[in-house]
Order: C-alpha cells, then structure tokens, then sequence
C-alpha cells in the first residue's frame, strides 16, 4: 500500500467525516439530549484525530485533540450543550476542515490558520474549566482524567509510568505503516521518558529483508491517558504486533510475565528494563529470583496476564463492538470510482443501440425464434440499463442538509432569524447533476434570504412571524425533477423590476410584458433591485449565472411571487443525463424522438381540425383548448403531407402543447448522443441519438417547443371561434 | 562541432516542413486540399439525418461508429450550389480544434483524388483578390503539374465557432416565423 493512497483515502475520510460532524452538530440543537448525535460528533473528531497522528500531521492531532476533549466532557454530561458551544464547535469543525485541505495540499497551515487555531483552542479550553491553566503549562495539550488504578496488592515496581513493549510483526512496513510514527503518534498525550530499541531480531545482513521490519521498542512513558488511549494508538498494528502496556505501579510478577513471554532473552531483556528506568536493578533481581523459585506453570501465567482494569475490558469489548458494526454497515456500500460508473453507463447505451438492430434485423429476418431471442434479449438490456443508472442515483437530502449551515451562517450574517425546512430530502436524481446543482442553489438560498425574507420589524409590521421560513423541496414530476427554493417574504416587486429593466436597457418602456416574464428578467445579465448593495447578493452577477448553469444541465428555471405572501424559485432538471425512454414518431422520412415522460397521450388529427387549422392554431381536446405546431412545418420537412397524421399530447411545467406528426413509432430506449458545439444553441432539438437501423434521430427539445407554441399562442391571441 | 550538430538538425527540420502531404479532391471543376494530419478518414456518402432550421451548409448528422457527427456542404458553404449526390461522393472526416477539445466534422466532396507531396517552395500565398471563395478560406495555391490547388485552412472554413453562431441565427430565425 502506497502511503500516498492512503494519506488520499484519508482526506477523503476526513472529509465525509467532517460533514457527518456538522450534521450532527446542527441536529444537536434540536436534539439536546440524544446521546447518539453526541457520540458520532466524539467519534469523528476522535477518528480524524487518530488517523492524523498516523500520518504523522501534528497540527491536526493538537487541534483535534482539544476539541474531541471538549466533547468528551459533552459526552459524559459534565458539559451542556447550547447555541453557543455548539457554534463553537461548528468552528472548530471548520477549522479541522481547513487543516485537512492544508494535509490534501501536503502543505503546513499557514500564520492566518495557525492564528484561527490557536483563538479556537483558547475558546475551547474555557470549556475546559480548570483545566485550562494546566493546559497552558503542558504547552497546549490538555489532560484527561487522571486514572484510577486499582492497586492488586503484591510487590509493585516504584516507578509511576507506564511501560510499553512493542514488538512490530514483518509486515508492518510492507503494509504501510511506519514504525516510527506510532512512537511520535504517543508523544502527542504524554511524554516518552524512555525508549530502548530492540535489535535483538534484526538477522545478520546477508539475511537482511530491506522490506521485514525487525524492530521493537521498549518504552517508558508519562502520561495522564488511561489504558484504553495508549492502546488506541496501536490499533492499527495491534493484529500483527506483540504489543504490551503496563499500567503505572505494576506488579512485579506481571513484568516478570513480560519478559518471559518475549522472545527476547529474559537477561537481555530485564536489562532493558532497568535501562528504561521502568524496573530498579534490585527489583530486577527480586523478580528473578521469584521466577526460580515459583517455577509456575505458563498457564496461570497467561490467565494472570490478563487481569486488567475492568473498564479497559469494557472499553475493549464496547470497541469491538463499534468495529463490528462498521463492519456490517461497511460491507453493504462499495466505494466505486465515478469514472468506472461512466465507462460502465456507457457501454449499456451502445449495448441498448446494438439490441436495438438485433431487433430490427430479427424482424426483417421473419424467423419467430430469433424474434422472440431477441425481444426476450432487449428486456434484459432494458432492465440492465435501468439498475446501471439508478447506481448514478443519488438523493438530494445530501445536497439540501448542507444548506442548513448556509441558512444558519447567514441570517446570523444578516441579522434575521431564519428557519429552514427541507422537504423531499429522498428525492433521487444522478449524481453529475447533484454536484452541478449545489453552487446555483446556493446562490438562490442566499438571494431569498437577503432579497426575499423582509428584517423582523418590517414582517411584524405586516402581520408576519418575526422568523421567516425558507422551504428548500423537490420532487419527480413527469420525467424531470422540480427543486423548489421558496420564501414567505415580500415577493418580487414587478414594478421596481421593470422601472429598473427600462433603465438599464433590458427592455423597451413601451414593451407589454406578461408577468413570468417581468420575473424572468432578474435572470439577465448585469440586473439587481436590491436598493442596497450587501456583500452577499446584489451586485447583479449571479442570477444570469444561475441560469446558465441550470440551462447547460438541460433544465429550466421559473419564479411564481405574490407580493406579501413570497416568492418560489422553480427548478426543473432532467432525471438523468445518459439514457431515456423515448418515444419515437417520423415527420415524412425523418424520426424525431420525443422524451416518453412528457408524452401524455397521441390522438389521431381529425379531418375537421385539419381543415380547421387553416385559421386557427389550436384544437378542441375533449372540450379543453389545445394549442398545437406541426412539425411538418415548423421543420420544414419536404416530401408529401400524408394522409392521417397524429398528435402527440406533451406536458411541460404545466404547460400542455399538440405537437402533430405523421406516424407514431412507439416507445425507444434512446442513448442520448452530444451533438456537439456546433448544434449547441439549436431551437427544439435537444439532441441525438442512434436507431437500430444505424440512423441518427434526433431528441425533441418539448420544453422549448411547448414554449414556442406558447408565444405562438400569446402573440396572436386563441381565436376562440 | 555543436553549431556542426545544430545545423545538421536545422536542415532535417526544414525538410520535414518543406514537404507536407495534402489531400486533394474534386468540388465542382475544381481541385481544393487539405493537408492530410487533418484528415481522420474518408467514408461513403449514405445514411445522412438532416437537422431542420439549419443554413444550407449544414447537410445533418451521420453515425459515425456510435458518434453523431456533423456534416458541412463545403460547396454550400463556399457560397455555391449545394452538392450533389453522385456515386463517388465521399465525406472526409476532417478533425477541426475547438477550444480545449477535437470536433470531428466531415465535408461532402465530390471525389477524393490523391495524396500529394507539395514542397513549400511550391505553395504561393493566397491572392488578395480574384478567387471566388473567401480568401481567409484559402491556406495557400499550391502548383501541382502547372495547375493551381487551392490549399483549404481547416481551422477557418470548419471554424466550430463561426457554424455555431450562424446554425444558432438560422434556427432562431426559423422558429421565430
């Protein structure tokens, strides 16, 4: 194992674990009491402190280290958690954030971090109590608990420290770890105030492995740590490593069990001991004597060793436990590269294509056997493709938790009280899309909370709760999927945007607008009503980049206001970006794909409408208007107009559009091709892809054409006859 | 014995340059070339998918090996009648910088000819005047057997951004009817 992968595997790490804390964190506010948030706040600081002293990041350990003491207090209820410590610590995990992004760069924290640490640790040890003072002397590093030994009777040793021996199996090297850093990995709870190496095991050199590891260590150490921390540290090697702590004022016998269960030879090794200053030469001596003279079978030995402090076994047991549990939760998920999810995507959509033409070919080929091969064999593919692409799927609930920091961070920022309600966390869409949401959204959030949510005398003033609500939701609705970012404050003032779109040019004075798209204009670039400039919106760069973003994702974006009563972003993105149900039609000799989701019925075009259509450019659905478009000519597609032609009945956001075509298909796995830059501002055609013939189709971009039948129908008005 | 060296090099690099391959083919009554590090391969004319409210130049989209690629008429996009198809018209899939990234597009021709060698001393600069295409089209004339090639820059005549920007006008103009 290269060292380098791992530091990466823990950064990542670090990371998730950093999120779980803050998440954590901000549901311990409501949540006081519940000892489990509390213990996986402990359990990711204490994992990131561990793992950093691994990799030898002294800077994360001592930061880490105060604030996982802090929770620890938290944890057995000698602390109590409020606003303020839980801001604290929201601090702290920001600052271990920066930290870690400091380890992923491989650079050491900078004069304005190091500064931040050292006022958070400030912080933190008032929390401490009297601790505090203490602290200081030790240089930053603050103790824990004195422990409690339990004295056993029989001879002990004098010294008051704690005696390690470790001895490192082959492998450690080869398997990543560094001897090294697990001896400096104690010096950061305590003091080493001795250390032999053993080289005893180190083979003559023409035997030499360069990779084995010989070595061992026998250590005396101060510390104020109990058993269970010094023993923490060597949990990485503890599998393959003979490791044995001995506990300050240990018995004599249980050194003299030390030795004798050592490889070493128990002369050299008292030597050792004595060398170590653990045991005094006369207690050497006593013990060895005793040895001779009790000639105990190794049995009792062994069963004697084990008597340790009940906690520790507690502890140990409680460990195992949380291990084994891990595990469990560990074996259920599988870190796979995105890149190899892709690749794998893929190749289901050129397989979706090549069944296709088995398909094809097998019904020009007229043998029922091979048809019926192959339809069985485009099932499978189908539902191949479907499982492959709910492994993109990711819920939303990720992305919207986060936003629970935002709200919070900023209305302190702002001065307001404002509450966040998320709704639809569970919602699934792919993962590419998750991640290219996150910054439009974040800029929505903000420009409610600053724009859209009044100060708390003007709501009062107006009949509303001094706290304002900003509801973060989502949904599926027809083949897309609609995030919703809403506010119950003032609403878009139409007036003030239009006095404002006039001035700057954006429209003309005269121009008769509908209201969406008054509303729409705070999407153009260089706009921005706020009076006031603050430095979290308002200063017009933003919004037009929001709606960039969400266009190259294939979405759309609209804002339903009311004023008083508040404004409601609506987002609206496609399920998924690879492979779609289609439903393929043919105008003449071309086939145009329409998305299946927005396809809400086809109905035949009767000879009335047809002759109606001359004048008017809607048709009666059951009694209901239906603005429609052909195709034929919207396309300008040549070659005779056929008999009977069809309408396909497509909804978007709302809006329902008669789109008339020559004939209907039926339903099409469709692999979306790009078109490339060339095709990238086309209106109505949204992409392409292959058929089983080998021919390219295109995509119909229906969101676009239900807007152009639309302003079609705005502009000349329904003609209702 | 360095500026020996050097010069030695000198001299295999200016021969490299000198002579480039170029591959020649037939539009209309004329013999046009683009230099052959361009040119990815040459296929049959057949199975072409028109994109609607597109400029004229702009024949559609072929499936090339599981890629959608876009075919220009370069006859239309000289400014002159639209191609037609014969039995020997091929597309020439020609490999064009966009930005960061590689655009295949292919170019209806009427007959792909030859590869030829054309030293650089046998390339004269574009005239300023005179010929019926857009001069900025034109790399260079090159003399093949005492006739004129006109040598096509790729980058100019396949420029992604311009066909963009007037696929994005014919489109918007047709949908605003």
């Amino acid at each position: 194992m290269d060292l380098d992968d791992a530091l990466k595997t823990y950064i990542i790490e670090s990371r998730e674990l950093l999120e779980q804390m803050e998440d954590a964190l901000l549901r311990i506010e409501q949540a006081q009491d519940d000892p489990e948030i509390i213990n996986a706040i402990f359990r990711a600081a204490h994992t990131i402190k561990g793992s950093a002293g691994l990799f030898g990041l002294e800077y994360i350990v001592a930061f880490t280290h105060v604030a996982e003491s802090v929770l620890d207090k938290v944890r057995s209820n000698e602390l109590n958690i409020d606003p303020e410590l839980v801001a604290l610590l929201l601090e702290s995990r920001d600052h271990i954030g920066t930290l870690v992004e400091h380890a992923a760069q491989g650079d050491e924290p900078d004069a304005d971090s190091e500064q931040q640490g050292a006022e958070l640790i400030g912080k933190l040890n008032t929390y401490l109590g009297h601790k505090a003072e203490q602290t200081a002397a030790k240089g930053g590093m603050p103790v824990e608990h004195a422990p409690q030994i339990e004295r056993e009777g029989g001879h002990t040793v004098a010294t008051d420290n704690w005696h390690i021996s470790l001895r490192f199996g082959k492998d450690v090297l080869r398997n990543g770890m560094d001897p090294l850093s697990f001896v400096r990995y104690l010096g950061t709870f305590g003091q080493i105030i001795q250390i032999v190496t053993v080289v005893e095991s180190v083979p003559p050199l023409s035997q030499l492995d360069a990779e084995s590891c010989h070595l061992g260590f026998e250590i005396s150490f101060q510390s104020e740590a109990d058993k269970a921390t010094i023993e923490g540290a060597f949990e990485f090697v503890r599998d393959d490593c003979v490791i044995h702590i001995m506990p300050p004022h240990s018995k004599v016998a249980e050194y003299l069990d030390l030795i004798r269960d050592l490889p070493e030879q128990e002369m050299r090794l008292g030597e050792m001991l004595v060398k170590c200053g653990t045991l005094t030469q006369d207690e050497l001596e006593k013990a060895l004597q005793k040895q001779v003279d009790e000639q105990r079978p190794i049995g009792e030995v062994l069963l004697e060793e084990k008597v340790v402090r009940p906690e520790v076994v507690a502890a140990a047991l409680d460990k195992q436990k949380q291990v084994k549990e891990s595990k469990s939760a560990e074996s259920t998920l599988i870190r796979v590269d995105a890149e190899k999810l892709d690749q794998l995507i893929n190749l289901i959509g050129e397989l979706t294509i090549a069944s296709a033409g088995t398909a094809l070919v097998a019904q020009r080929a007229g043998i029922s056997e091979l048809q019926e091969a192959a339809s069985t064999l485009s099932r499978l593919v189908e539902e191949v493709r479907d499982s492959a692409l709910t492994l993109r799927m990711v819920q939303i609930g990720g992305t919207f938790n986060r936003f629970q920091r935002v709200v919070r961070d900023v209305s302190k920022e702002l001065g307001k009280d404002i509450e966040l309600l998320i709704s639809g966390a569970e919602t699934e869409l792919d993962k590419t899309v998750v991640e290219k949401i996150g910054d439009p959204l974040t800029h929505l959030v903000r420009n409610s909370m600053d724009h859209g949510i009044e100060p708390a005398e003007v709501r009062l003033a107006n009949g509303k709760p001094a706290k304002g609500t900003l509801r973060l939701n989502a949904y599926h609705d027809s083949g897309s999927i609609v995030i919703e970012v809403g506010d119950d404050g003032g609403g878009l003032k139409k007036e003030k945007i239009l006095q404002k779109a006039i001035e700057k040019g954006l429209v003309a004075a005269d121009a008769n607008l509908t209201d969406k798209e008054i509303f729409n204009l705070i999407f153009e670039a260089g706009f921005s009503t706020a009076d006031t400039v603050s430095n979290l919106s308002g200063r017009g760069v933003g919004m037009d980049v929001v709606r960039r973003n969400i266009n190259a994702l294939r979405g759309t974006i609209d804002i339903e206001s009311e004023p008083g009563v508040g404004t409601t972003m609506r987002i609206r993105l496609p399920l998924t970006l690879a492979i779609i149900d289609g439903f393929l039609v043919s105008v003449g000799s071309s086939s145009f794909v329409i998305p299946l989701d927005l396809v809400v019925e086809c109905i035949e075009l009767s000879e009335e409408d047809k002759h109606a259509a001359e004048e008017r450019n809607y048709l009666s659905l059951r009694g209901q208007v239906l603005p429609y478009m052909r195709l034929r000519e919207l396309f300008d597609v040549k070659g005779e107009q056929v008999r009977r032609e069809n309408v396909v009945v497509v909804q978007y956001g709302g809006a329902r559009a008669g789109l008339v075509v020559d004939t209907l298909q039926g339903e099409f796995q469709t692999v979306i091709k790009p078109m490339g830059r060339i095709f990238s501002h086309v209106n109505g055609i949204g992409g392409s892809t292959i058929l089983g013939s080998g021919e390219v189709a295109l995509i119909l971009d229906v969101p676009r054409l239900v807007q152009l039948v639309s302003t079609q129908v705005e502009k000349n008005g329904l003609e209702l006859a | 014995m360095g500026a020996l060296v050097k010069t030695e090099t000198q001299v295999a690099l200016t021969q490299a340059a000198e002579i480039q391959q170029y591959l020649t083919f037939a539009l209309g009554s004329e013999m046009f070339a683009v230099g052959t590090l361009s040119v990815k391969e040459i296929i049959e004319y057949g199975q072409l998918t028109e994109v609607p409210m597109m400029p004229d130049f702009i024949r559609g989209v072929i499936n090339l090996r599981g890629a959608v690629v876009p075919v220009i008429d370069l006859s239309a996009r000289f400014g002159r009648r639209a191609t037609e198809i014969t039995r020997r018209t091929c597309i020439v899939i020609i490999e064009v910088p966009s930005g960061d990234e590689q655009q295949d597009i292919g170019v209806v021709v009427d007959a792909v000819s030859e590869v030829l060698e054309i030293p650089a001393g046998e390339i004269e600069p574009p005239p300023a005047f005179g010929a019926k295409i857009r001069t900025d089209f034109i790399h260079g004339m090159g003399k093949v057997d005492g006739k004129f090639v006109i040598l096509l820059d790729v980058g100019k005549v396949l420029s992604v951004e311009e066909i963009s920007t007037l696929a994005s006008v014919a489109s918007q103009g047709a949908a605003g009817q």
